[in-house]
């Protein structure tokens, strides 16, 4: 079930692609070179969308259909988004160490196909060791010829700039992300226009996650059919899922989408820790609804439509497994404390709104909440959804309501006895039914 | 002795990563190298960014407001960050968190009497299968430090003590 497309460093023989020679002895910038020297950017965006390959930062966006979008003005810029802050997700930082070239070559590809001779790498300001190794990656790139001014000995000039973060996990929405690299705060800026139209300067520019440009060389060497013959119809390819929490054996599995959660888990990864039960998964980090671990769901194909029928959202496929253990009203509350601390402030709902649901949450751990609180929690949820800019209002709220559903009786345990409620909370649950 | 004294080749590297006329860019860089000697961001330092990045001082602090690998105060020398998030807390990074603050004799956000640690929680670093696990940040940087046990913390902070 294991397939290698971007993590082949796990490959025997392959474990050194790390260095130039060795990637490049390995095929590695044959497919730069092919589309450079041969292709036009009309043909490389044909070709990414006839593969199908669908972004892997979240969204799941098809890849081609987003380069397709850029409108017809120049400069245009191209720019990684190596954020990777999900709670849960560990995925590119894996591909930069082990697989670095690979990751580049597909960002240099973009930029071809984008007609962009600037492309910056935003990473993460965690990822500081990382970003020093690609800052002289990229400087042996230039010394081989592959970057700088006329590439390969043909028209095309391209520069690559690593640009580190500082731990602010919503520079991984994209609009917030050209916030920071413009050096402003990192929020989130009201679309339209998107990024293809107004992006980085005001100027046309391609955003696409690490892994998703990783894909991108084996596409252009082996061609949009054989990326096709991996994975289903509608989510083609190979996936790095990343496993944590209660899981035996943690890690990233790069498995073609479509094999199931029980296999993932289970077949792949040594099931759950101390062979206890498992309980529930949050299958794309701290973002998307909780899922009860049902065999339905076990059974469930992994991809951006089987997990999205089941109310929840793949994502970037960062799955967060807890055990017959774990009381899912903690969950809820760290997931929460993770929003609070994240949320930028722009949007009243989200930043009031996950303020208002630490303080609920942080009384259910404590004990002695009454039943009106848990109202008022849901009430405050209802106060946020839909209701922001960005998605991380949304996603703020995603625990919170799915575990409330699921597994009212974790929070119900932290009630006060009945003796304890006050002769009102009916009324205040009535405030609480959702306004529409 | 200001940044261009101290680094004049790294600040040109860092201004040539982006265009001309879009200084504003290169704060963020140049805020890491503010924080170098001292690892926070002296007042005096926030003016010499403005002036470098042609934008007001309030707006360079503002972005050491914003982004959490930023100070305006002085705290330890080195900074343990633990991830305290949920994946790193459904593998005991609560407890490890707890018992590095009991073994340093500090609360959580706390520095050490000799002015050489501060301990604090933090959300998610991108490490959540190799948890327990923490970042050192000083002057110089950051380094993970990832499958940790309390006898590991002990002897890189008795290291970090000595230096």
């Amino acid at each position: 079930m294991i397939e290698h497309v971007v993590l082949r460093h796990r490959l025997p023989g392959l474990e050194n692609i790390n260095q130039l020679a060795a990637y490049q002895a390995s095929g590695g910038f044959d497919a730069y070179r092919t589309v450079v020297t041969s292709m036009t950017p009309q043909a490389v965006i044909d070709l990414i969308k006839a593969s199908g390959l669908r972004g892997r930062g979240g969204a799941g966006f098809p890849t081609g259909v987003k380069w397709s979008f850029l409108s017809n003005r120049f400069p245009r810029y191209v720019v990684a988004n190596s954020d990777e802050s999900e709670p849960g997700t560990f995925k590119d930082r894996e591909i930069m160490e082990r697989n670095p070239f690979q990751f580049l070559e597909g960002l240099m590809i973009a930029s071809y196909a984008a007609q962009a001779s600037t492309a910056y790498n935003y990473l993460r300001g965690e990822f500081w060791e990382l970003a020093a190794r690609l800052d002289a990656q990229i400087a042996e790139l230039h010394a081989a010829g592959l970057l700088g001014k006329n590439v390969l000995g043909t028209q095309y000039s391209l520069a690559v700039h690593n640009h580190l973060g500082a731990g602010a996990y919503i520079c991984g929405e994209e609009s917030a992300l050209l916030e920071s690299i413009e050096g402003k705060l990192g929020q989130p800026r009201l679309k339209p226009p998107f990024p293809a139209d107004r992006g980085l300067y005001g100027q046309p520019t391609v955003v696409n996650n690490t892994e998703t440009l990783a894909n991108i060389p084996p596409i252009v060497a082996r061609g949009a059919q054989w990326y096709r013959t991996l994975g289903t119809e509608s989510s083609p390819g190979t996936k790095v899922m990343c496993l944590s929490g209660h899981v035996a054996n943690a890690g990233n599995y790069e498995v073609p989408f479509g094999i199931t959660f029980r296999e993932l888990i289970y077949g792949l990864a040594g099931g759950i820790r101390g062979g206890r039960a498992l309980k529930a998964i949050l299958p794309s980090g701290a973002s998307a609804p909780i899922l009860a671990a049902t065999d339905k769901v076990l059974d469930t194909r992994l991809t951006y439509e089987d997990v999205a029928a089941l109310g929840s959202q793949l994502g970037s496929a960062s799955i967060i497994l807890m055990d017959e253990t774990v009381d899912m009203s903690w969950v809820a509350m760290k997931t929460t404390h993770f929003f609070k601390h994240e949320s930028c402030g722009k949007c009243t709902p989200c930043r009031e709104g996950t303020y208002w649901m630490t303080h609920i949450l942080d009384r259910v751990q404590a004990g002695g909440v009454q039943a009106a609180d848990l109202a008022l929690l849901s009430d405050v949820t209802q106060q946020i959804g839909g209701k922001c800019l960005c998605p991380l209002g949304d996603f703020a709220t995603s625990a919170v309501v799915s575990s409330l559903k699921l597994f009212p009786a974790d929070y119900e345990q932290h009630v006060a006895v009945a003796a304890a409620v006050p002769a009102k909370p009916a009324a205040r649950a009535k405030v609480a039914q959702p306004v529409s | 002795m200001s940044l261009l004294q101290k680094y004049p080749d790294e600040v040109a590297a860092i201004l040539a990563r982006y265009p001309a006329d879009n200084k504003r860019s290169a704060v963020m860089p140049l805020l890491y190298l503010a924080q170098r000697a001292e690892n926070y961001v002296p007042a005096a330092a926030i003016d010499e960014v403005a002036v470098l990045c042609e934008i007001a001082p309030t707006q360079v602090a503002s972005i050491v407001g914003f982004y959490t690998l930023y100070y305006d105060k002085q705290a330890g020398r080195h900074r343990i960050q633990i991830c305290t998030d949920l994946p790193c807390a459904l593998r005991g990074a609560d407890e490890f968190a707890a018992a590095v603050c009991a073994h340093l004799g500090v609360e959580m956000g706390g520095t050490t009497a000799d002015g050489k640690v501060t301990v604090e929680g933090v959300m998610c670093l991108a490490a959540c299968d190799r948890a327990p696990m923490f970042q050192v940040q000083n002057g110089a940087g950051l380094t993970f430090h990832e499958n940790q046990t309390l006898e590991s913390v002990k002897a890189l902070v008795a290291k970090l003590q000595t230096e």
